[in-house]
């Protein structure tokens, strides 16, 4: 694949600035926006105009050519000799002529409409895959990730495709039409209205069969999303459905899911067959109109065969185009609810930014301070953090814990930003990390949070993720501090095992061993464990944890578990309750106080009969 | 911050390069997708999903033939109604004939039209869905040694991308017979019209037929090309999107920016090429459509003024050439439609032909609850792969209403025992005794019944908590569910959910936390009231608070229910009426708890190491506890 090749031909400023077209048009209605963002590439899309119309017009000049020629050798009888035949040979060369420069333009109207879309298309996804990565947790939080991906599949489709189906059809069918009309009625009005009666019908039709299938095919493929989750689930959780025996429920499901979405696939295919079969049939009797009536006037004397026969042929011309006005009305509507969609999506304000002139985070000894921190989540209304405040010297660890729900996970995102607090502040080095650039602050703060997501691509790769350009040694060594050393070494290809959806599927424990060797690479000034180490075992969580601390001792450890064993050894600890600090202390000074900690650790290390029995004595 | 010189990030001393160790999405090639485009085998297993339709096929063959004549036609009675007398001054009858032939044969298109692509396109979804149903009946009753080895995402191309080419084979091949026959109507009816003047304007066809041959196999991978870089791209796009916020934490964002600009670019490129290809053939056909008008225009005129030929045919023969292309270019494409059928029907009957080891015997008997409840390993030998045993000559009896828990390091074969008594693998030696009964004599679906599983992973379905928790037990009333539900006390997290048993579970219960998802499938479990239950118990860290909860669950679970456990908590473990110490595949301790610890094998070194669970203790201190255990 010529992918990288052609990347290095260009330079590296072009994407920022195709993104940054993207952006422009804000407040346009998506209709204009869209066509003023395709004629940016004006001299592909001024050949795609130019071209359509001549090729229109030279389309319309060849029924006017066979029915010349027809006439033509009508008369040659009459009118026999050398002109009549030199007659013929010019309007055969003409006929020739015209075709072969139709053809021509006709390519250059498709091809330099498709090219506009493609550039488009590319253009658009740059913008989109730049929006998609930096809007905020928040954001991200609030929307499936499925409608984002039907938003930059479907709707940028939507979008793209509207110059060459949308814009240059109507062009063509204007001009088609229009042109055509005049030169019909010109010529003969009643037969040029009985000609032309077909179209109407057609595009009305056409049309309205177009716009049912698009609302009909919305709802398909939400019927069939339902049949492909039922398939996905089953074989998915196949143990249990062994389990249970519960083939036959399956398949019923399965039937329930297939059937009604087969009813509504015949449903879809009777409203197109209809349809087309009207349009044919209403096309066919306008043209026995023109034989009957254009006949008649043939032996009334008022037009000639030759006439008649260009009458005809220019229907037949028509056809395909009129039939495809539907598709025209179409790609409008279609153009318009996706635009609206995607630039509703593009347009959107990033909640997290640098603020004007923010500088570079600058680490010196490496304090991390919560000052009074509340937090409340967009949307919720009750604060998930209430007050808290703790400062993390380099060198210590400061372990957190309390129930689900108690707000621990959310001090570890609010560090690096992914939220920004609603009162107080957080600071490294005594920087209010809002007013630190945020790419500064991420590349100090490392967070392994608890679902680790894999690339598709070599395990080297994605223990580098966070630094493509770090050395072997250096991933091999975060690897070993993790613990995954040797289980890579195990595999046939090691460190070249390609992992993720499409390759060596690794445990829980596997995946968050890796992701703490991800964070381990970037050797950053604060490293938070977000539940990191539920899925690993409690014997090689220790060495992880003697190994970090060989690496190096000169950041600030925030470790979150549910598990003590995890954090015992932390020089502060806090108990967290409704988003407020209930308890803090060393694990030795928790355990004196008597209070939730230490209840905690009793329910943790002792078997649960005995408390059974220390509740009923109570 | 002390500084390694290995440990600093040096990003910005490359500027304009791309990172050695970087890509976004996946630069896999997908499946073959072109084979032979003629299989007979494959065809066959094909006709058998058609063959139930096979009269719709019929008549609407019939309503292609139809329906192609009368587009013979057409031009025809054109030709003929000017012919026949249509000059200044010439009468009308023969007109009036003309049209009359006319509006029949448009009438009897429009009806063969609509026949004719109504039947096809109802039998094509029919056969759609027909062939997803049968691979999905197979794969319910396919040996889990296979599923254990395939991919989901794998089968699941196969239930949808190869079943939609055979849809698309299906509807185009009728068509394909409607285009061969006007193919060949076209070179009859103007050879018969005018055998001279047929033959020169003819010429140009076999021309086309070569120039296609040639344009068709770069043509075609073009297009593949641009097919194949469109979905590498847009498989990196759900990347960004499903990864977005590890992209964030590791403050990828630029690195891939520039990747995916990789990427987008080269879609751009393979698209640009395809559309050349796909344009390039618009002037070609064009020019020899001119060609074609030009000789009938020049010669025909020649040959009226000998008198030999009437306009009206020259009419006629100005229609047909402008149809005339339209059959040989939908028969080549019909050919890489062909090819992709014959592939994608091969990967559907590589699933439709998977083996089904574990069957029911005939007169299997059917397992009823008045059976006592035991469960027997006599002698038992099994190995995925049958050169390496998983569980070595075990054999233990649990008896009616007691609990056994099975305990042992990782890879003890703990898991394989419990899979064994649901028959989901066949043993290699000795045998398996439900109730009396061995598991190969009883019906699969009577010892399902009979033994409820609860799986270390809670596997939770979409759909309400209620459908979750009564699965396939369809005489369990709302009250049975709830009184479940109550008794892994599971009630009260339900109840505040904002439906309550009728709130609908997100993808997979993502919407619970894993305890919450745990005390479903117990009551899942309980629901489902089998007199035997096997139970693995779950290893992951759950929060202490609803790890409580689930310890009583447990209880709740196993009260007059015969019970084997994959015990992983010294509680349950304790908890247990007998324990049962596997390791290597091998039973080497058996007894309740005191009199394991008298024993003082592994079980009591294991157990004095004071970790909260089994699974806990790293390697080296269980082959430290064999070792000691041994020399004891």
């Amino acid at each position: 694949m010529p992918t990288l090749k052609a990347g290095r031909e260009r330079s590296r400023g072009d994407a920022r600035a195709h993104v940054a077209a993207v952006h422009s048009g804000k407040g346009q209605s998506p209709l204009l926006r869209i066509t003023m963002f395709s004629l940016r590439h004006y001299w592909q899309a001024g050949l795609a105009i130019g071209a359509t119309i001549i090729a229109a017009v030279l389309q319309l000049l060849i029924p006017r050519l066979l029915g010349q020629a027809v006439d033509q050798a009508q008369n040659i009888l009459v009118t026999a000799g050398e002109g009549a035949e030199q007659a013929l040979v010019w309007t055969a060369a003409t006929l020739l002529l015209v075709s072969v420069a139709r053809g021509l333009f006709t390519l250059a109207q498709n091809y330099f409409s498709e090219s506009v879309g493609h550039h488009v298309g590319y253009e658009l996804r740059l913008a989109f895959y730049d929006k998609v990565q930096r809007l905020s947790y928040s954001y991200h939080d609030r929307i499936h990730s499925g409608d984002l991906i039907t938003l930059g599949l479907l709707d940028l489709d939507g979008l793209r495709m509207f110059f060459s189906t949308g814009f240059i059809r109507t062009i063509l069918l204007t001009v088609l039409i229009g042109a055509g009309a005049y030169m019909l009625l010109t010529t003969d009005v009643v037969l040029g209205l009985l000609a032309l009666s077909f179209v109407p019908f057609v595009a009305w039709r056409s049309s309205v069969a177009q716009l049912t299938l698009r609302a009909t095919w919305l709802v398909l493929q939400q019927k069939l999303s339902v049949l492909t989750r039922v398939m996905d689930e089953n074989l998915g959780g196949i143990r249990v459905v062994r389990a249970f025996s519960g083939q036959k429920h399956e398949l019923g499901k399965f039937d329930a899911a297939s059937k009604s979405a087969l009813h509504l696939a015949h449903e879809r295919v009777l409203v197109r067959v209809k349809n087309t079969s009207m349009m044919t049939f209403s096309f066919f009797a306008a043209m026995g109109l023109v034989l009957w009536v254009g006949g008649n006037k043939v032996i009334a004397g008022e037009i000639s065969v030759g006439t008649l026969a260009s009458f005809l042929t220019f229907m037949t011309i028509l056809q395909m185009p009129v039939r495809q006005l539907g598709m025209m009305v179409n790609s409008f509507a279609r153009a318009d609810t996706c635009g609206q969609r995607f630039y509703g999506f593009i347009d959107q304000a990033i909640e997290i930014e640098d603020k004007p002139g923010a500088q570079p985070l600058a680490v010196g000894d490496g304090t991390l301070r919560f000052e009074n921190v509340h937090f409340t989540y967009p949307g919720a209304n009750h604060e998930t953090l209430r007050g808290i405040s703790f400062e993390g010297k380099a060198g210590q660890t400061i372990g957190i814990v309390g129930a689900p729900g108690s707000g621990k996970s959310t001090i570890a995102h609010l560090i690096p930003r992914f939220y920004d607090v609603s009162a107080g502040r957080i600071t490294i080095d005594g920087q209010d990390v809002r007013e630190v650039t945020v790419e500064s602050l991420r590349r100090q703060v490392a967070v392994v949070q608890q679902d680790t997501f894999l690339f598709t691509t070599t395990i080297e790769n994605n223990i580098a993720y966070g630094d493509p350009w770090a050395k072997e040694t250096k991933i091999e060594r975060a690897a070993e501090s993790a613990q995954l050393h040797n289980y890579i070494m195990g595999l046939p290809t090691d460190y070249g095992t390609v992992v993720g959806e499409r390759g060596v599927s690794l445990s829980g424990g596997q995946r968050q061993r890796l992701s703490i060797a991800r964070s381990l690479v970037l050797h950053p000034a604060v490293m938070v464990f977000d539940d990191s180490t539920a899925a690993i075992d409690a014997g090689t969580e220790h060495r992880i944890r003697s190994a970090i601390r060989a690496y190096s001792s000169d950041r600030v450890t925030i470790i979150i578990a549910h598990r003590l064993s995890s954090l015992m050894h932390a020089d502060l600890i806090l108990f967290l309750e409704n988003g407020e600090v209930a308890e803090r202390g060393t694990h030795a000074e928790l355990l004196a106080q008597g209070g939730r900690y230490k209840a905690l650790y009793d329910l943790q290390t002792r078997p649960a009969d005995d408390l059974d029995h220390e509740e009923a004595a109570q | 911050m002390s500084v390694i010189e290995d440990d600093e990030r040096d990003s910005a001393s490359y500027p304009g390069q791309r990172p050695p160790r970087a890509s976004v999405g996946s630069h896999r090639i997908e499946e073959e997708v072109f084979g032979k485009a003629y299989d007979p085998k494959t065809v066959r297993r094909i006709w058998a999903f058609v063959k139930p339709y096979r009269l719709k096929i019929y008549l609407s063959v019939a309503a292609v033939l139809v329906f192609t004549a009368t587009q013979l036609a057409i031009p025809l009675i054109i030709g003929w109604a000017i012919d026949g007398g249509m000059v200044a001054g010439g009468n009308t009858t023969n007109l009036l004939w003309a049209v009359s032939a006319f509006a029949v044969a448009v009438l009897v298109n429009f009806g063969a039209s609509y026949v004719q692509e109504t039947q096809v396109g109802h039998v094509a979804e029919n056969v759609l869905f027909d062939m997803r149903r049968a691979m999905m009946a197979r794969l319910q009753s396919v040996s889990l040694s296979y599923m254990d080895k395939t991919e989901v995402g794998r089968l699941m191309s196969r239930l949808q991308g190869d079943v939609n080419s055979m849809q698309e084979f299906l509807e185009t091949s009728v068509i394909s017979v409607g285009d061969l026959v006007l193919l060949f109507g076209i070179v009859i009816v103007l050879l018969t019209l005018d055998p001279w003047l047929g033959l020169l304007t003819l010429l140009t066809m076999p021309i086309l037929f070569i120039v296609r041959i040639f344009w068709l196999p770069p043509a075609k991978r073009a297009f593949w090309a641009a097919h194949e870089t469109n979905s590498l791209t847009n498989g990196a796009m759900a990347e960004g999107i499903n990864g977005v916020r590890t992209v964030q934490n590791l403050e990828r964002q630029q690195v891939n920016l520039d990747l995916y600009d990789d990427k987008a670019y080269g879609n751009l490129q393979t698209q640009l090429t395809g559309s050349k290809f796909a344009q390039v053939m618009v002037p070609i056909v064009d020019s020899l459509t001119g060609i074609s008008m030009a000789t009938v225009v020049l010669v025909g005129g020649s040959l009226v003024l000998n008198g030999s030929l009437q306009v009206g045919v020259i009419v006629a023969f100005l229609f047909y050439i402008q149809r005339f292309f339209d059959p040989i270019r939908s028969l080549t494409m019909q050919y890489s439609i062909m090819q992709r059928a014959m592939t994608s029907g091969r990967r559907i009957t590589e699933v439709l032909d998977l083996p089904v080891t574990i069957t029911d015997k005939p007169g299997a008997l059917t397992l009823g609850p008045e059976m006592d409840g035991s469960v027997e390993f006599k002698d038992v030998v099994f190995g995925y792969d049958p050169k390496r045993a998983v569980l070595k000559h075990v054999s233990f009896r649990v008896n009616p209403g007691e609990t056994v828990a099975l305990v042992g390091p990782t890879g003890s074969g703990k898991t394989s025992a419990m899979a064994l008594v649901h028959r989901f693998y066949e043993v290699q030696g000795g045998a398996v005794l439900v109730g009396g009964h061995d598991v190969r004599d009883v019906t699969q679906e009577s010892l399902g019944e009979q033994v409820a599983m609860v799986l270390q992973e809670p596997f939770l379905f979409t759909g309400t908590v209620l459908e979750n928790i009564r699965y396939n037990k369809a005489s369990a009333t709302r009250e049975d569910v709830i009184a479940a539900a109550k008794a892994v006390g599971a009630h009260d997290f339900i109840e505040r959910l904002p439906g309550g048993y009728d709130s609908q579970l997100e993808q997979r219960g993502s919407n619970l936390s894993l305890g919450q998802r745990q005390l479903l499938s117990f009551a899942r479990a309980l629901v489902a009231d089998a007199k035997i239950l096997v139970l693995d118990e779950a290893t992951a860290n759950i929060d202490s608070y609803t790890e409580r909860q689930i310890q009583k669950a447990l209880e709740k679970l196993l009260e007059g229910r015969t019970g084997l456990v994959i015990a992983h908590r010294l509680a349950t473990i304790r908890g247990a009426d007998r324990i049962i110490v596997l390791q290597n595949g091998e039973k080497i301790e058996e007894g309740n708890h005191d009199q394991l610890m008298a024993l003082g094998g592994l079980y009591s070194r294991l157990y004095n190491m004071n970790y909260a669970s089994f699974d806990d203790i790293p390697d080296e201190l269980v082959k430290q506890a064999n070792a000691r255990a041994a020399s004891t």
